[in-house]
């Protein structure tokens, strides 16, 4: 059958569901967490390329070059920062990161 | 013909004694350094006071012979909206005679100070104290209008404080002059109230304008309620008369200040400050005319004062509270003449009373001088040998004060009793009864006082407290050091426990001759001034008298036929015959049988209990009133400020800030899954929200 | 079906198999190696929908990049995992129905109102330009200031990043100029007043021998 914008909707949505749910089941890993955000990220960039093709605008492929782009960087600064806690706590486990309770 | 008098020179009648007062009380006591010494003092402030004196008389015969008469404004102090606040002068007959009356007899009480307080070390303040009541005293006769009145009225309440509470490291002087403050703002409250309904509907503070109002004002009624305006009114003024003229209720506090030295109970509590009530009710007769309801409270009071607090002062055993109470009583005839309508009457005898009560304040003080600060008259007698002249001094104003005839008080008090007869208020019947009854008592008690002092055995070596009062004490180790005192000479010799033999002796001459001077109006005043005052023109155009509703002073007029008639008519009369008697009763009760009066106590003892206690007035004031007030502002302290303001509103509002932050604070786990997880919940929501409910 | 869905199916059914995989792997590196591949489907299906540049970008940058530091992380740090999957299968349940639902009202959104099928081209006689002059055009023309902006990005990113991780050497002697010029005196040195001559201390009777020991 002929494949419609809906379907690559779906598939988008399937993936976002698939990445929260990732983010509930690896609460304590940081690394998995990231990459959670990373899957979240693939999910829209997919409804933006869908969206662009399906409506003859370039403007949906354009956003997910910029999205990319602070994806990357936004990965960059989170490793760093994972990498400096690791370094402080010798470990990336969320639950010993509770210093700013309130 | 009509003259104005200056400004000028009246401004120098309340000034002079000012400019005494502060030069005595800023540089002659410690506060400007001590500059001056006593003699500077006493001089300056005297000769302050004798300055006010001769222009006031000079005053007094511009206006008695050619008429002269004066009401300007003098300063204007602010004017907000309609109402003008200013001083000014309002100088007619009322007022002349009160300004002669008032200077004459500061200046007997300042020359008497010189004597009596020579041993005190606030001889410098005393004077500046006197002069200052001086200044009051006469800013509130001379004004023309109510504020100035006011101002003088708070102005003398306040030198009275000072003076009662002049040896202020007595814990009883310092009650009573407490006691005189509060009880007299109890009476400022009514007075405040008074002046303020007078503006409300009057529109101004001004004598003048205000009498021109009186008609129309006449016709109002208090809105919200159905009583007259005016009724109103002048029950609000009576009641501050009756705080401080000392009228029952309100005269609680009289007795309690002859803790102050005896000059001021002669100037302030005899002459001239209590007298202020009275001549603001005779200043405000135009107002008062018109309320009969208002007349016969006075009469009611005043009667009520009159009688009981004469009866008080049977029972009294120490010298300056016998005079007080005849003060008190004294006081209450002249109200009861006032709510008769005759407010001449009542002026002549405030005229006639300040002369023959000031002297015998003096006359007592110089007794105290004389038998070294002992106050009790039990441990007096026989003093006339000792003290000549003191003792005819106190005579003759014992004879004025009960109605002796051709004695000044004998025309006063008669005019009362018959104006009282004529009088058709509902409580004139009383009222008669009462100044009846208080002519015997009146007789009863000044003679019982005459004689425990003047007559009989010498008692003052049985005196079981042989020491003298804190003031003399601390004077007395201040006097050892000095060699030659002329004034004390005799002081080596007193019981102190040497064993010598106290012996009373004549006070000097600065003592003695404001005695003589006050008992020569005493005897004369009252035979020449009764027919310029009351059946003449002498309060033409200052008081104000309806004849037709209240005819009593018109069938006086009718019933006069001169001083000298008026005396010898009244020996056929009751009054004359009641003093008689009480005279004579008091000889045989303290003279001849003097055991009687311990077995009548003993048989009355209950009654006698009652006069001891002051009816229990004291006592309700002390302990229901003062208790009341005191639990009252506990209560708020407690209740209101500590519990509400501090705990609930102040201290709550944070104990709730702190407790609603200490719930959201659990919000911050500080767990980033549980801040992942809020997140991922606030999209579920959001999204249900607006896929299925928008 | 066409070629192109039943490609469509194939990619799909990888990726969603692939992210799973991601988010139940026992093993980090593993996860990551399951995101490298559901990557490089999805990079597949954009190619299906003729954005080709985007693909490849994807594929270069994303996974060349990021997905390459992504491991240098895991491999770097020595992570025990096993204490970190304390917990998992106790959640999974409530986890698999969140995700059930958000799936559901998604799919429930989509497919009510995007049956947009594929449509000829707009312009019937416009040239088809190829996808990154395309792109290059709409970019370098209305979105010139956003680009900058993201070059910007990348740079604080990049200073970011060194900043924060950057140790300092242990064998350096650097000191703050700052520090140098703001030093006194007093913290160097401290002046001690004291005679010029003291007297000599007796010598002890004891003789140097035993006071030596």
């Amino acid at each position: 059958m002929t494949l419609t914008l809906g379907h690559f909707l779906s598939l988008g949505a399937m993936l976002f569901a698939l990445s929260v749910v990732g983010i509930f089941l690896n609460r304590k890993n940081l690394i998995v967490l990231l990459m959670a955000i990373e899957l979240m990220l693939l999910a829209v960039n997919t409804n933006f390329v869908a969206f662009s093709y399906y409506m003859h605008d370039m403007h949906g492929q354009i956003f997910v070059f910029f999205i990319l782009t602070v994806a990357a960087a936004e990965s960059a600064i989170g490793l760093a920062i994972l990498v400096l806690l690791f370094r402080s706590r010798s470990t990336i486990n969320v639950d010993d990161l509770n210093s700013l309770k309130g | 013909m009509s003259q104005t008098l200056s400004a000028s020179t009246l401004i120098w009648v309340p000034l002079a004694p000012l400019v005494g007062s502060v030069l005595a009380g800023v540089l002659g006591t410690k506060f400007g350094g001590n500059v001056f010494g006593r003699v500077f003092s006493h001089s300056a402030t005297i000769l302050g006071v004798l300055v006010a004196f001769v222009l006031s008389v000079c005053t007094l015969l511009s206006v008695v012979q050619d008429g002269a008469h004066f009401n300007e404004t003098v300063y204007t102090w602010m004017q907000v909206g309609g109402l003008k606040m200013e001083v000014g002068f309002l100088i007619d007959g009322l007022t002349a005679m009160m300004m002669c009356v008032v200077t004459f007899v500061s200046l007997m009480v300042h020359l008497y100070t010189v004597g009596y307080m020579d041993e005190d070390e606030g001889y410098n303040r005393f004077f500046s104290y006197i002069s200052l009541f001086t200044f009051s005293m006469l800013m509130l006769v001379m004004s023309n209008n109510l504020l100035q009145l006011f101002f003088g009225w708070e102005a003398v309440g306040l030198v009275s404080y000072l003076l009662i509470g002049f040896w202020f490291n007595k814990p009883t002087a310092i009650f009573a002059n407490m006691k005189a403050f509060l009880v007299n703002r109890v009476g400022d409250f009514g007075f405040i109230l008074g002046i303020g309904l007078i503006l409300a509907f009057g529109g101004s503070l001004n004598y003048t304008e205000i009498f021109a109002q009186s008609g129309a004002m006449s016709q109002m009624v208090l809105p919200g309620t159905d009583w007259s305006l005016l009724t109103v009114t002048c029950i609000c003024l009576f009641i501050g008369a009756m705080g401080k003229s000392a009228q029952f209720p309100l005269h609680v506090w009289l007795p309690d200040s002859m803790e102050g030295p005896t000059p001021i109970s002669a100037l302030i509590h005899a002459a001239t400050m209590v007298t202020a009530g009275i001549f603001m009710v005779a200043r405000m007769s135009p107002l008062f005319e018109l309320s009969d309801t208002a007349l016969n409270f006075v009469l009611v009071i005043g009667s009520i004062t009159a009688l009981f607090m004469g009866f008080l002062g049977i029972i009294q055993n120490d010298i300056k509270r016998v005079v007080a109470y005849s003060t008190l009583s004294q006081l209450g005839y002249m109200t009861v003449a006032l709510g008769a309508s005759a407010y001449s009457v009542a002026v002549f005898h405030l005229m006639t009373h300040a002369f023959f009560k000031a002297l015998l304040f003096l006359g007592a003080g110089s007794v105290i001088m004389g038998v070294h600060h002992n106050q009790d008259i039990r441990w007096m007698g026989g003093l006339r040998k000792y003290m000549p002249i003191t003792w005819i001094t106190s005579l003759i104003g014992s004879l004025a004060l009960i109605g002796t005839p051709f004695f000044s008080g004998f025309y006063s008090k008669d005019s009362i009793i018959d104006v009282v007869s004529e009088s058709h208020l509902p409580g004139a019947g009383f009222a008669h009864f009462a100044v009846l009854a208080g002519v015997f008592v009146t007789a009863f008690y000044s003679f019982r006082m005459y004689f425990l002092v003047f007559h009989g055995k010498e008692r003052f070596d049985q005196n079981p407290d042989a020491h003298h009062d804190a003031h003399h004490d601390d004077a007395h180790d201040a006097h050892d050091a000095h060699d030659a005192h002329d004034t004390h000479a005799a002081h080596d010799d007193h019981a102190h426990g040497h064993g010598h033999k106290l012996v009373p002796h004549e006070s000097p001459w600065v003592v003695w001759v404001p005695l003589v001077a006050l008992a020569i109006p005493s005897v004369l005043i009252g035979y020449f001034a009764i027919e310029p005052m009351l059946f003449g023109d002498f309060f033409k155009g200052a008081i104000f008298v309806d004849l037709v509703r209240h005819p009593g002073m018109e069938e006086l007029a009718h019933a006069f036929h001169g001083p000298v008639d008026m005396a010898l008519d009244a020996l056929t009369s009751v009054p004359l015959w009641l003093a008689i008697a009480g005279v004579v009763s008091s000889y045989y009760l303290y003279m001849i049988n003097p055991a009687l009066p311990t077995a009548i106590k003993r048989n009355v003892m209950p009654i006698y209990d009652l006069l001891e206690n002051k009816y229990y007035l004291d006592w309700f004031n002390e302990n229901i009133l003062a208790r009341g007030a005191r639990l009252l502002g506990t209560g708020l302290w407690k209740g209101g400020d500590q519990a509400v303001i501090d705990g609930a509103i102040v201290n709550g509002s944070w104990k709730l800030v702190a407790w609603v932050a200490g719930g959201a604070r659990k919000l911050q786990t500080g767990y980033l899954y549980h801040y992942a997880l809020v997140m991922i919940l606030g999209i579920f929501v959001l999204m249900t929200y607006f896929v299925w409910l928008k | 079906m066409s070629v192109t869905s039943g490609l469509f199916y194939v990619f799909s059914a990888v990726l969603l198999f692939a992210s799973f995989r991601v988010i139940t792997a026992r093993n980090p590196v593993y996860a990551v190696l399951y995101l490298v591949l559901a990557f490089f489907q999805a990079a597949m299906v954009w190619m299906l929908l003729k954005a080709e540049f985007l693909s490849i970008a994807l594929v270069l940058v994303y996974v060349g990049a990021v997905m390459v530091l992504f491991l240098f992380v895991v491999m770097m740090l020595d992570i025990n995992t096993e204490a970190l999957r304390h917990g998992f299968w106790k959640h999974f349940p409530l986890a698999a129905l969140l995700g059930v639902v958000i799936a559901l009202e998604m799919a429930a959104v989509l497919m009510g109102g995007f049956r947009v099928v594929d449509v000829p081209l707009a312009a019937e006689g416009a040239v088809q330009l190829p996808n990154t002059q395309e792109l290059g055009k709409v970019l370098f023309t209305q979105y010139v200031y956003p680009l900058e902006v993201a070059a910007a990005i990348l740079l604080v990113a990049m200073i970011a990043a060194i900043a924060l991780t950057l140790r300092a050497r242990k064998d350096s002697k650097y000191v703050s100029p700052g520090d140098q010029v703001r030093v006194r005196a007093r913290d160097r040195m401290r002046v001690v007043k004291m005679d010029a001559t003291q007297a000599a201390v007796e010598p002890s009777s004891q003789p140097a021998g035993e006071v030596k020991a």
